[in-house]
């Protein structure tokens, strides 16, 4: 049977962080594995923690791409390590697996996404429209919802904030939402019975403007949404319609309603 | 809130784990993007050959002023003021701040030409960012008007593409109809041109993505869905036409230089 090597990141400090005086706390280990058709990387990772290292630490939760759970980087790349398919990947040298380096480490290959629950807690919800009937539903249209829905299949992995290189490169934590959340403010100005607005907060807390459309988010989303083309860039428009069109704030002042 | 003044785990330049040849691409895309830059400001700076008989090249058109003769302007002779510009300066703004503030190219070029990454997960040289929030690419916001005045010049070069197949008579008296090499050269141009600013983002918002419920507009929803199809590959438009167009003022370059010979496909 054809084996491979794994070299995965041990130790309870980012690689990012390793210096040389951290070195014996952190560092990548070598395991070699024999590997059978149709195995992914967490499969790897799972023998490995079975039968060579019982202690390795690495989240994960359905295997099948829909929790979330697993993100790490292979080859560099951030990806899900139970939709990675160990055919897709050059096995003449070692696999690398890290943890996302964006967020905290907590040992291995778990880190700690906490901050992005805070961000989300700062979004203001969806604020419907007044029931259409009588008994409290409301009617709506397919068509009009359809654009929602992409958005909608969002898991939470996360992989577009660790490799958006706002947080990535410029820790951008205070000034920038990240395109996970792009999409989630998306889902809610897109919505059709939506009737709240949040272009203000885009503009400023959560930073829309720093995102400078490089699509690294959209290439990595393993629910291939269309993250820059489909929920960034028309959030950019509405946030110039409403802050920066010269002549739609003619308009808007004509009509008399003017933001507030 | 101005720049992000952070970094402290920053990776520096090529700083990535990445073992593919990452800066492959980038280094094609700024390679194309240059070299397009330095032709197409070579061939505006010339002021000549850039029209042969009914062909006109699209750096030079609209054609505002022109006084030598062989092809007609829209003004006439240029005020002395203007007599020493190339043509091609007074228009190849407006064409030219639709591509630079394209969202495509703007995400392009920040990667290709500015490293801001260089590549998806591979380390920036530079610390301080300001996005597109601050000045100067602030003034990106401003791609919606680019966008009107493009449009404007699909129907100016769609016009030219009709004036292409209009060449003169033998004997010199009055036009007939007839298709040359150039003719389909100046005909696919404006053909890649309009799929490219058809399928502008700034449009689709204006046409219908900026609204919520567009079941209620039928036309507006079928707008907004063409203009969509268009925009899924507006990276390939763009780049096509990018090519075409530099490639559609060479040919009418060359042959106005007695260089290329124009096929006469259909008299
Ligand atoms: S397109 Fe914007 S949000 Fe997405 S990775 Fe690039 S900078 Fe980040
Ligand atoms: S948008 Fe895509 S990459 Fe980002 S968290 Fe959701 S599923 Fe993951
Ligand atoms: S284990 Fe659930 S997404 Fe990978």
């Amino acid at each position: 049977m054809p084996s491979a090597i794994f070299r995965i990141w041990r130790g309870a400090v980012a690689p990012r962080d390793a210096g040389p005086a951290a070195r014996h706390d952190a560092g990548f280990v070598d395991y070699s594995l024999e590997i059978t058709p149709g195995m992914v990387v967490l499969d790897a990772v799972h023998r490995i923690q079975a039968e060579q290292a019982p202690d390795l630490a690495v989240r994960w939760n359905c295997k099948a791409g829909k929790c979330g759970s697993c993100s790490a980087e292979i080859n560099g790349m951030p990806r899900l390590m139970c939709m990675t398919r160990l055919n897709h990947l050059p096995l003449d040298r070692p696999v690398q697996i890290e943890p996302m380096k964006t967020f905290p480490i907590v040992r291995d290959l778990v880190t700690d996404v906490s901050w992005n629950y805070s961000v989300k807690r700062r979004i203001r919800p969806l604020a419907p429209r007044p029931p259409d009937a009588a008994d409290g539903t409301w009617r709506m249209q397919q068509q009009d919802m359809d654009r929602v829905q992409e958005f909608r299949k969002c898991i939470e992995c996360y992989l577009c904030q660790d490799v958006c290189h706002v947080l990535r490169e410029h820790q951008g934590f205070d000034a920038f939402a990240g395109p996970r959340f792009f999409t989630h403010i998306a889902a809610l100005e897109m919505h059709p019975l939506d009737r709240d607005s949040r272009l203000r907060e885009l503009r400023e807390e959560f930073g829309l403007g720093l995102c400078n459309i490089t699509k690294c988010c959209t290439k990595v989303c393993p629910e291939y949404i269309h993250i820059t083309d489909n929920a960034i860039i028309p959030l950019k428009e509405r946030v110039v319609d409403e802050f920066y069109d010269p002549l739609k704030k003619l308009f808007r002042r004509k009509k008399g309603s003017a933001p507030a | 809130m101005g720049s992000l003044d952070v970094g402290v785990r920053r990776g520096g330049l090529g700083n990535t784990s990445r073992p593919d040849a990452w800066w492959a691409y980038p280094s094609a895309v700024f390679l194309g993007l240059t070299g397009f830059v330095v032709y197409s400001t070579w061939a505006a700076l010339q002021g000549n050959y850039f029209y042969f008989h009914n062909y006109l090249s699209p750096f030079y058109s609209p054609l505002l002023f022109w006084s030598h003769g062989g092809i007609r302007s829209w003004f006439g002779a240029p005020p002395h003021w203007l007599v020493n510009v190339s043509p091609a300066l007074l228009i190849l703004w407006a064409p030219g701040g639709f591509r630079l503030s394209c969202y495509y190219y703007r995400g392009a070029y920040y990667k290709s030409h500015w490293a801001d990454p260089p590549a998806c997960a591979v380390g920036e040289p530079r610390l301080r960012y300001r996005g597109e929030r601050s000045f100067p690419l602030i003034l990106q916001n401003v791609h919606r008007y680019f966008m009107y005045l493009a449009v404007l010049f699909i129907f100016i070069l769609g016009k030219d593409a009709w004036e292409a197949m209009w060449f003169r008579a033998p004997g010199g008296h009055g036009r007939e109809f007839g298709i040359g090499v150039g003719t389909l050269v100046l005909t696919l141009n404006v053909i890649l041109l309009a799929g490219y600013t058809f399928g502008c983002h700034s449009l689709r918002h204006l046409i219908g993505g900026g609204r919520d419920r567009l079941s209620s507009l039928p036309g507006r929803a079928c707008a907004y869905r063409c203009v969509t199809k268009l925009n899924n590959r507006h990276m390939a438009w763009a780049w096509c036409s990018l090519f075409w167009v530099a490639f559609s003022d060479l040919y009418v370059r060359l042959c106005a230089m007695g260089i290329w010979h124009d096929w006469r496909i259909l008299r």
